[in-house]
């Protein structure tokens, strides 16, 4: 009974607050969310590579750094070593299971320096118009005109090798298509009457574009962001892979790649389960991206 | 052409519809000059601006002071830095890069050499992305829901989400190691390698031309699975995008209308729609093009491709800045030099983008 009074005050037409039209329009999206099968599955992957990381401490079985040199070497996959033995005796479970903490790393720590990065430049080249937007317009789309991998490269050069460097790397190369988004979203509201409404109460352009325009556009980089995620991953693996991610004797998943492709064509455990859950939690990260778009934004859906 | 013969103010109409046109490649050529001085601008500033002293990098820290600063008058680096990338710009036009540490050559010729490995291979790559993806796409997009939509749709995902490099490797322990299907990594047996003349420095051509067919099915063995592999992602993205615009296309009055007039289904799909779509098209396999060099680089890297994606991870793992921003740049300018020529491609296919 509860549950159906619960429903109706979130569906009503007319909320009678603010946080109830927010709740309300949650509750729209989540329940387009749950429709969708594969979305799910998505929101299940992400939600245990969560766990996995929490819980890393727990669900290893060995010491992601420290192996068995003597007796441990290259083993095949067997029930002690479920994914097998890499050269320096390490367990890659364990090692796989502690990637995914740095994998998360990369991934939010991309998300919070590029997002609000691309929703700033984008929304004030929107709001302000003229050669502002035209320049900021511009850098955006010099940026754009590169291919990702090769600029976070020659960034990665330059900074020197480190995960940390190939954060800001892949961060620097992320922003602009955020930035293109948030000036779309803000053109269209930029002359609607609400926008006027509160310039005619004498609210800043600063308070206008960070308190009424920037919510606006919130959503849809939100959606871009998980879409991108699974590319931010790539990146960091595919940098990981070149020796330039994470450094030895970290066990990135990249970089485990790396080490196991000398003797890949004898003992090919050793790169094929970091493979498998870059894959994995790529997979999740599309199918969630893919999920929310539409949810958030029916008209686009079905493609 | 008939309008403006009869038209006795031909002349009038005609130059107003010629100024229009300049005025557009103008804007055109400001823009993608900007665009390229805007490429230059972020690598110079890696190159210079980033490493705390340039000199530092390139003759150690125990040089002697005078080699130090001679080192600097060499590169310029008393002068003003906007000085310094005017110096950047001007050779760079020039064909200018500098010399690569590792190699001793002038990166130009290093880059002249090693770029055809990887023409041909991201060509051969967009070939079968193409030619699989699109009728794949169609039929996707003809029994939407089907069987095939669901591959489509399949394939798409995995290609978005698996690592190339990693698909690689695997590929190789599979087709290599376990079947023996095809050669392994390297572009081609060292038996071949000297017996060799290069002409073109694409292999498939060199050897054809020359009629020397051990080596030319030689060379295929080892460019089909790394060719094959870049295919794939070609095909997922042409696959998908295929896809959608016949979607478009067969929601389209037009379609009805061909119906209508009892046109076979067959005709219409393949004659009328596929035209159509083949329009936007033309973006998205020039664009998947420009994506597959860049995925070249961790494709070489696993399939010791000697092309430039292997050159720039080679200079990368050496500290060679001048070897690896040589690289950047030229495949930064071939990709918004694609870019360009699917914007143009596209105006020339489709008359409505001209009117407007």
């Amino acid at each position: 009974m509860s549950d159906t009074t619960w429903r109706q005050w979130l569906l009503t037409e007319r909320p009678q607050s603010r946080s109830q039209a927010r709740l309300g329009r949650t509750y729209q999206a989540w329940r387009r969310l749950a429709d969708n099968r594969l979305a799910l599955l998505g929101l299940t992957i992400i939600i245990g590579l969560l766990v996995v990381a929490g819980f890393a401490d727990v669900l290893a079985t060995q010491s992601p750094i420290v192996g068995d040199l003597r007796e441990a070497r290259l083993l095949p996959p067997s029930a002690e070593h479920w994914f097998g033995t890499d050269d320096q005796g390490r367990d890659i479970y364990s090692r796989v299971v502690h990637g995914s903490r740095l994998t998360l790393f990369v991934v939010i720590l991309v998300a919070v320096i590029a997002a609000p990065v691309g929703l700033l430049i984008g929304t004030v080249a929107g709001y302000a118009g003229g050669w502002v937007d035209a320049v900021l317009m511009r850098i955006t789309d010099i940026f754009l005109a590169f291919p990702r991998l090769i600029l976070a490269l020659a960034f990665v050069a330059a900074l020197g090798p480190g995960i940390e460097n190939a954060v800001i790397a892949i961060a620097i190369t992320s922003w602009p298509p955020y930035a293109r988004i948030a000036r779309a979203e803000t053109l269209t509201v930029r002359h609607s009457d609400y926008i006027n409404a509160i310039r005619l109460m004498g609210a800043s352009p600063t308070r206008i574009v960070a308190r009424h325009i920037m919510p606006m556009c919130v959503s849809s980089v939100i959606v871009r962001v998980t879409l991108d995620m699974a590319g931010i991953i790539l990146t960091a693996a595919g940098l990981g892979f070149l020796g330039l991610g994470a450094q030895p004797p970290l066990p990135e998943w990249g970089a485990m790649i790396a080490s196991g492709r000398r003797f890949v064509l004898d003992q090919w455990w050793v790169a094929a389960a970091p493979g498998m859950a870059i894959f994995l939690v790529s997979l999740g990260f599309n199918l969630l991206g893919d999920g929310l778009r539409d949810a958030l934004d029916p008209k686009a859906g079905g493609r | 052409m008939a309008q403006t013969a009869v038209d006795p103010q031909g002349g009038r109409s005609g130059t107003r519809r010629i100024l229009p046109v300049l005025a557009s490649i103008a804007r055109f050529v400001v823009i993608v000059a900007l665009t390229l001085l805007g490429l230059l601008a972020v690598t110079f500033f890696i190159g210079r601006v980033i490493p705390v002293d340039p000199v530092l990098a390139i003759v150690g820290d125990r040089a002697p002071e005078h080699v130090i600063e001679r080192t600097r008058e060499e590169l310029g680096l008393n002068r003003p830095i906007y000085e310094q990338f005017v110096i950047y710009v001007g050779k760079v036009l020039q064909g200018d890069f500098g010399t690569s540490v590792l190699t001793a050559n002038p990166v130009m010729t290093d880059i002249r050499r090693v770029f055809p490995a990887t023409l041909e291979l991201a060509t051969l790559g967009t070939l079968i992305g193409s030619l699989i993806g699109i009728p794949l796409g169609v039929f996707a997009a003809v029994r939407r829901g089907g069987l095939l939509d669901q591959i489509v749709r399949i394939i798409g995902l995995v290609g978005y989400s698996v690592p190339i490099f990693w698909l690689g490797l695997m590929a190789l322990v599979v087709f290599y190691a376990r079947l023996g299907w095809v050669a392994g990594p390297g572009r081609i047996d060292i038996v071949y390698e000297y017996t060799l003349s290069p002409v073109t420095g694409i292999l498939l051509l060199d050897t054809a031309m020359q009629g020397q067919w051990d080596a030319f099915w030689n060379a295929l063995s080892h460019l089909i699975l790394p060719a094959s592999l870049l295919g794939y992602f070609s095909l997922a993205y042409i696959s998908r995008m295929t896809r959608s615009f016949m979607l478009n296309e067969l929601s389209q009055e037009y379609v009805v209308a061909a119906r209508a007039k009892g046109l076979s289904e067959a005709r219409i799909i393949w004659r009328h729609a596929l035209r159509n779509a083949l329009v936007p098209l033309v973006t998205v396999i020039a664009l998947s093009y420009a994506g597959l060099l860049e995925g070249s680089v961790l494709t070489e890297t696993v399939f010791a491709w000697p092309g430039l994606g292997l050159y720039i991870t080679n200079s990368l793992q050496n500290a060679d800045m001048n070897a690896v921003l040589g690289g950047t740049v030229v495949i930064g300018a071939v990709f918004i030099g694609l870019n360009l020529l699917s914007d143009l491609l596209y105006g020339l296919l489709d008359p409505r983008t001209r009117r407007s």
